[in-house]
């Protein structure tokens, strides 16, 4: 009985903020647009009863999945995502991973400092944060003085609104969560592992590659899918940071919802997005559990 | 004490002859962590094919003897030659040496068989067909054949240390060092694998050098035992001598159960001596003491419970009888121990088989009783 009550919260939390959510966007994904509030039809009008639930069925359609098919913005939005999540999951882990191994070879009492230094970013809003990068990477910006000072360069080099700015605010922003998951697959590796290894013939590098690495996939993947997920869908960094040549999903999406006003085709965009996500869900989440079972 | 049926010295004791060469020397070898001293300037020589326990109380610094053999530690004064060569700029991964560590420090992502293989594929010029015949026969070896396949949790604590020692095996090492190999055993098998790590070390003439806080363990495996204290080693002998003829008190303490009494000793004549340790009550015969002392020396004569017999009356053949009360009986089964109080209020521990029930008895708690030994069953030891 009890347990029942403990399985049922988090599945009732699921019910009422995901999956209600969802069955309302999948619904006004298969509506049309109209100019009305709310901005589409066929709305469910229950004082016609068994009628007008007929109704309501019958004006669903699926005329804006194909309109994403058919408009090839859409699908070109999707893969670029796809490509900027790739890439930038990719850089995030190559800046995390000596970092998290810094981490996890540093003196005992360095460690909650370092911990501090990581969290820290999220104390302030993530907005002023990726405003502040403006400030760093426009044509006048922190960055270009400082390499005109130095002479690197005589002409300042545009960054700012240019994809290139997008993934330096990706990897920015999610730094923390790539570091966080394998900083903490790091710290539980157990140093005698290493020196058994080195007991066995192994040179240091070779040590790393064939212990600390594999044993360090389930924080890795983590990480990757901890980044990857979320920017899929980034909006904020792309309009801020990025130039009209940034195409990403999430942008598409936000201009659909608040500028053509066309919740439906919205909608769509936003299933879609959300089904292209599952499958990497399902992946981190089967990974966590191989990680917990491993761990037992 | 477990003590297997041991060869006649004279077969196996390289350290008594002077031409032998050592396989391992630590010479005046101190390791210093900041400004604490874990081994106190130590030279000892081990040799080939040797079984050498370290034996010592927690912290004494065994497991630093260890890695500093293995090349995890470097010494800070001193050398350690391994086979002739000065250790000092070898890295472990170069060293003809494994260890099996106290952990095991099994490598989890990877199989039994993987695990074991692991070394071997490091090796140059290891071809596929050497390197699988080898890990078969070492699966054969620790009966692990059927585990091949699985990974380290999901296998037994047993196994578990089976495959850390067939894997440390696995490249023949001239020397392999095993930290505490089987502290996490439970206490059959426990023995089980002794007897099985001795016989290992028999068939593949590799010399080992264990570390072990438990005397029982050190006792049954090694050729020879190094009793260590503070980070030096306080004697190196055979487990019977180490048993019977304990150079120090530290020793004698630390080596099974003991009496251990003081009082001043007096010579009687060669290797023959008397030890006064009390008042009013004849003093203690000695003969066959290997020390020299002087008249009026303060000593510790120690000797072991089942040395002494208990009796009713004082028997005619024994040079020494104290007599004294019944305090204690401790029933074991097998044996009873015997907890005598003598008249200057020393208690002496004494150990007798139980050869009739015990209810046939004809001693009891507080009966008067004679505790009687020969006059060579004891040490006598510098205070
Ligand atoms: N890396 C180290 N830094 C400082 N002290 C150490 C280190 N390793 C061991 N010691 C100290 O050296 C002593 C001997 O340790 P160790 O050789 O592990 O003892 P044992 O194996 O006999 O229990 C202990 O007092 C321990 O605290
Ligand atoms: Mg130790």
């Amino acid at each position: 009985m009890r347990r029942a009550a403990l399985i049922l919260l988090p599945y009732s939390w699921l019910f009422a903020f995901f999956l209600i959510p969802f069955l309302i966007v999948l619904k006004i994904s298969v509506s049309d647009p109209a100019l009305a509030i709310p901005p589409y039809t066929p709305l469910l009008d229950l004082s016609e009863g068994w009628a007008g639930v007929k109704a309501f069925f019958a004006g669903l359609d699926f005329d804006n999945f194909k309109f994403l098919a058919s408009d090839n913005l859409y699908w070109k939005a999707y893969l670029s995502s796809l490509q900027i999540a790739v890439t930038s999951t990719f850089l995030a882990l190559c800046v995390a991973y000596p970092i998290a191994y810094g981490m996890a070879r540093a003196p005992d009492e360095w460690r909650p400092t370092l911990m501090m230094l990581v969290i820290l970013p999220f104390w302030s809003s993530f907005l002023i944060r990726v405003y502040s990068w403006k400030a760093i990477l426009a044509q006048e910006g922190l960055l270009n003085q400082f390499l005109l000072w130095i002479g690197v360069i005589d002409t300042p080099l545009t960054i700012l609104n240019t994809t290139t700015a997008v993934y330096i605010g990706i990897v920015y922003t999610y730094l923390p969560f790539m570091i966080l998951p394998i900083y903490a697959a790091l710290d539980r590796l157990d140093t005698s592992l290493l020196e058994a290894a080195e007991d066995l013939g192994c040179t240091r590098l070779q040590a790393f590659w064939l212990v600390t690495f594999p044993l360090s996939r389930g924080g890795i993947i983590a990480g990757c899918f901890l980044v990857f997920i979320p920017v899929m869908g980034e909006f904020v960094i792309p309009e801020l940071l990025g130039g009209s040549g940034t195409l990403m999903i999430g942008k598409v999406l936000w201009e659909e919802f608040f500028s053509n006003r066309d919740w439906p085709v919205a909608s769509a965009v936003a299933v879609i997005l959300l089904l292209l996500l599952i499958v990497p869900i399902i992946l981190y989440l089967r990974n966590e559990q191989k990680q917990r079972e491993a761990g037992a | 004490m477990a003590q297997p049926i041991k060869k006649p010295a004279n077969v196996f004791a390289p350290w008594a002859d002077p031409n032998a060469v050592p396989l391992i020397q630590f010479k005046n070898v101190t390791k210093r962590y900041g400004t604490f001293t874990a081994i106190d300037d130590q030279t000892i020589d081990i040799y080939e094919r040797e079984f050498f326990a370290l034996l010592g109380p927690s912290g004494c610094g065994k497991t630093t003897m260890m890695r500093m053999l293995a090349g995890f530690e470097t010494p800070t004064e001193g050398t350690i030659t391994i086979g002739g060569k000065d250790m000092a700029d070898v890295p472990p991964n170069k060293r003809a040496v494994n260890m099996m560590f106290q952990s095991y420090a099994l490598f989890p992502h990877l199989s039994v068989w993987d695990n074991i293989a692991f070394g071997l594929k490091r090796e140059a010029n290891m071809d596929k067909e050497r390197l699988n015949a080898r890990v078969e026969e070492m699966l054969r070896l620790t009966r692990l054949e059927q585990f091949a396949k699985r990974k380290p949790h999901q296998i037994s604590g047993g196994q578990r240390q089976r495959v850390a020692l067939a894997r440390s095996l696995a490249k023949a090492p001239k020397l392999l060092l095993l930290d505490e190999p089987l502290g996490a055993l439970d206490k059959k098998l426990r023995e089980e694998t002794q007897f099985e790590l001795m016989d290992i070390q028999e068939k593949t003439g590799t010399t080992f050098v264990i570390v072990t806080h438990d005397q029982e363990e050190a006792m049954t495996v090694a050729s020879r035992v190094a009793v260590m204290d503070h980070g030096k080693i306080i004697q190196v002998d055979t487990p019977p001598r180490i048993y019977e003829a304990p150079g120090s008190v530290y020793v004698a303490d630390f080596i099974g159960d003991v009496n251990l009494i003081k009082g001043t000793i007096r010579k009687t004549g060669p290797e023959a001596y008397q030890i006064q340790y009390a008042d009013n009550v004849p003093p203690i015969e000695v003969t066959e003491c290997a020390r020299e002392f002087s008249d009026g020396d303060k000593v510790t004569f120690a000797i072991r419970p089942e040395k002494l017999l208990v009796s009713e009356t004082a028997p005619q053949d024994r040079a020494n009888a104290m007599e004294g009360k019944i305090i204690d009986i401790g029933y074991l089964g097998n044996i009873s121990t015997y907890h005598v109080e003598l008249p200057n209020g020393q208690m002496i521990k004494a150990a007798m088989t139980n050869a009739t029930r015990i209810d046939r008895r004809s001693f009891t708690w507080d009966d008067t009783v004679w505790v009687s030994f020969r006059s060579s069953a004891g040490v006598v030891l510098p205070e």
